[in-house]
């Protein structure tokens, strides 16, 4: 067994428990948009697309590094720009544009006793 | 080692450290926007990096330049008109999609790294990290393409079983591993591409007998195959950012996945060995023999204008009557009167994890009244009304009785509220296939109508009425 074979397992196994720590903190209401973020983050296969480029020299390497590009950021850039539409969305307050004043009022008055868990 | 490569590895190691910092920010509504952009931030880096190392090289052809950037482009452009467009309904099929394309990208990655090489020399640890992406990496794309089909309603959403459909998926696995043991022994492309094929088909013929209301445990389970092809692809090309990233992702789809069969009381083991949803639900036993209540928009205007607390429990026929807007003005207008308005959000209400959260986000319910299950279940016993629209078994006291299809499900305490209404559009059943014996409680009214309609009529009711 290679040095960096170990190594890479090392490291695998130590992220695996970072990721289990970090992510069972995340409370239940913001599941959707923490999958989504965990989705854009692996999209970072775009950094294993690009570097088939460098060895692509046929046209089967071009093709699937074409596809592979085409995937990744697809991936990438649809991941974290759909994260930030959703998270755009969670508020404290309902928006004046939505509510009639009277009620914002109200739900304000009201706030202080339905606040949860958010400080 | 050379200036280069320490800074290029030093850089992967900041973007990784983004992706970890960016998954803490969110565990609170309130920095996980920011937290999105440290992430953002992490993956420009990681790209960054990649491109110089991609010119560094001085390997790549005029065509791999323009293939490469084309492909990006297309992709971009694409992702983003997608990202953009989609509605929070539709997030599911979306999340699955972009699970199938990175799966696809991972499986892509060690396809071509293993065609290159040479029937000479390949170490086994190239070779099974190789076979494990390759086999990950092609189930969760055909897998993740059939789930977005049937959650998108492209192919139908309920179990799809054949006769012998197990033997055929014991026939792929087998196909699939036996070709994988020769290919350790002896280099094979022609072998590969057996491996492909059948991980594509082992994909599909998981994924087609699972029902719609399993998708939150089949999405996340997706979301963890993902992540782990990704990290194997890291293994492959022997990049740490891969690695890491992808370990992240596959404990974060692994926790969601065991959160989401905890709450349809269900073992991971039973729905990865046992199929999805294949309906080994037990007969129905004891039950809601009761005569039911019903009642008009009237009377229930009046019972939810004179509380001083109501929890509104809703579940996916909300979403799919598109009553989120109607739900939201409701609570509105009770706040206005001082009502105290809450929402109980049982962790599979959605067709994926916390996607109720976001469908009442969308339509403005400010965050903290979207209570837990846990969090929200005492306080039933307090509570004048409790409005269940669109929520069925996840309400069903039988589940803490044993010996129905449901027991030992986590359910929400409903039926300890003073009284209840339910909206629905019939007495139909729900996913599990027996009675609610809620909606035959002395304290429970029906409301026979559709979600939308019924919500808007209630919120003209209470302002006729008492406004």
């Amino acid at each position: 067994m290679s040095t960096a074979l170990l190594t890479d397992l090392t490291i695998f196994v130590l992220s695996l428990w970072v990721g289990f720590e970090v992510i069972s903190k995340v409370p239940a209401t913001l599941h959707t948009p923490l999958m989504s973020a965990a989705n854009s983050i692996h999209g970072i296969v775009l950094a294993g697309a690009m570097l088939i480029a460098v060895t692509a020299d046929n046209a089967v390497g071009y093709v699937i590094a074409f596809i592979a590009a085409a995937f990744a950021a697809m991936n990438v850039v649809g991941g974290y720009a759909v994260t930030g539409r959703m998270l755009k969305m969670f508020k404290k307050r309902p928006t004046a544009t939505a509510a009639p004043a009277p009620s914002a009022e109200a739900a304000a008055a009201n706030g202080g006793t339905s606040a949860g868990r958010s400080a | 080692m050379s200036g280069f490569t320490w800074t290029t590895q030093l850089l992967y190691v900041l973007a990784a450290s983004c992706f970890v910092l960016g998954l803490h920010m969110m565990n609170n509504p309130a920095t996980a926007r920011r937290g999105n952009q440290v992430s953002i931030a992490g993956m420009v880096a990681a790209i960054a990096v990649t491109l110089a190392i991609v010119i560094h090289s001085g390997a790549v052809t005029a065509t791999g330049w323009a293939v490469m950037l084309a492909g990006a482009l297309v992709g971009s452009a694409v992702g983003l008109y997608a990202a953009r467009t989609v509605q929070m309904t539709a997030m599911p099929q979306l999340v699955s999609v972009f699970n199938a394309v990175g799966g696809g990208a991972a499986a892509l990655v060690a396809i071509h790294d293993y065609g290159r090489l040479s029937s000479g020399h390949v170490s086994v640890a190239t070779t099974v990290t190789t076979l494990l992406d390759v086999l990950i990496g092609s189930v969760t794309f055909s897998g993740s393409i059939i789930a977005a089909g049937k959650l998108q309603g492209v192919i139908t959403s309920a179990p799809v079983t054949f006769p012998g459909a197990r033997v055929v998926n014991l026939l792929l696995a087998v196909v699939a591993l036996g070709t994988g043991g020769y290919m350790i022994a002896s280099y094979s492309l022609p072998g590969l591409i057996i491996v492909i094929i059948a991980a594509l088909a082992f994909g599909v013929s998981m994924v087609m007998p699972i029902g719609g209301a399993d998708m939150p445990v089949v999405i996340s389970l997706l979301n963890a195959f993902t992540g782990t092809a990704v990290a194997m692809a890291g293994f492959v090309i022997q990049n740490w950012a891969l690695i890491i990233a992808g370990a992240l992702v596959g404990a974060s789809g692994g926790i969601l996945t065991k959160l989401m069969a905890d709450a349809m009381n269900r073992s991971i083991r039973n729905i990865i060995v046992g199929g999805f949803g294949t309906g080994d639900s037990a007969p129905v036993m004891g039950g809601a023999t009761g005569s039911v209540k019903s009642v008009a928009a009237d009377d229930a205007a009046i019972q939810l204008a004179y509380a001083s607390k109501v929890i509104i429990v809703p579940g996916y026929g909300l979403a799919a009557a598109q009553a989120q807007h109607e739900v939201a003005a409701l609570a509105e207008l009770l706040e206005s009167r001082g009502v105290d308005v809450s929402y109980a959000i049982h962790p599979v209400a959605g067709r994926m994890p916390g996607h109720m959260n976001v469908l009442l986000a969308e339509a403005n319910v400010p965050y903290p009244q979207l209570k837990e299950m846990e969090e929200i279940n005492p306080e039933f016993a307090r509570t004048d009304v409790a409005l269940v629209i669109g929520a069925n078994d996840v309400t069903n006291p039988a589940a803490r009785r044993a010996g129905t299809a449901i027991s030992g499900m986590p359910i929400l305490d409903v039926d300890q509220a003073k009284s209840i209404i339910v909206i629905k559009r019939s007495m139909g059943h729900g996913y599990a296939g027996i009675d609610n014996e809620l909606y035959a409680d002395p304290k429970t009214s029906m409301y026979f109508a559709d979600a939308k309609t019924a919500l808007a009529d209630l919120t003209s009711a209470v302002k006729t009425l008492v406004g």
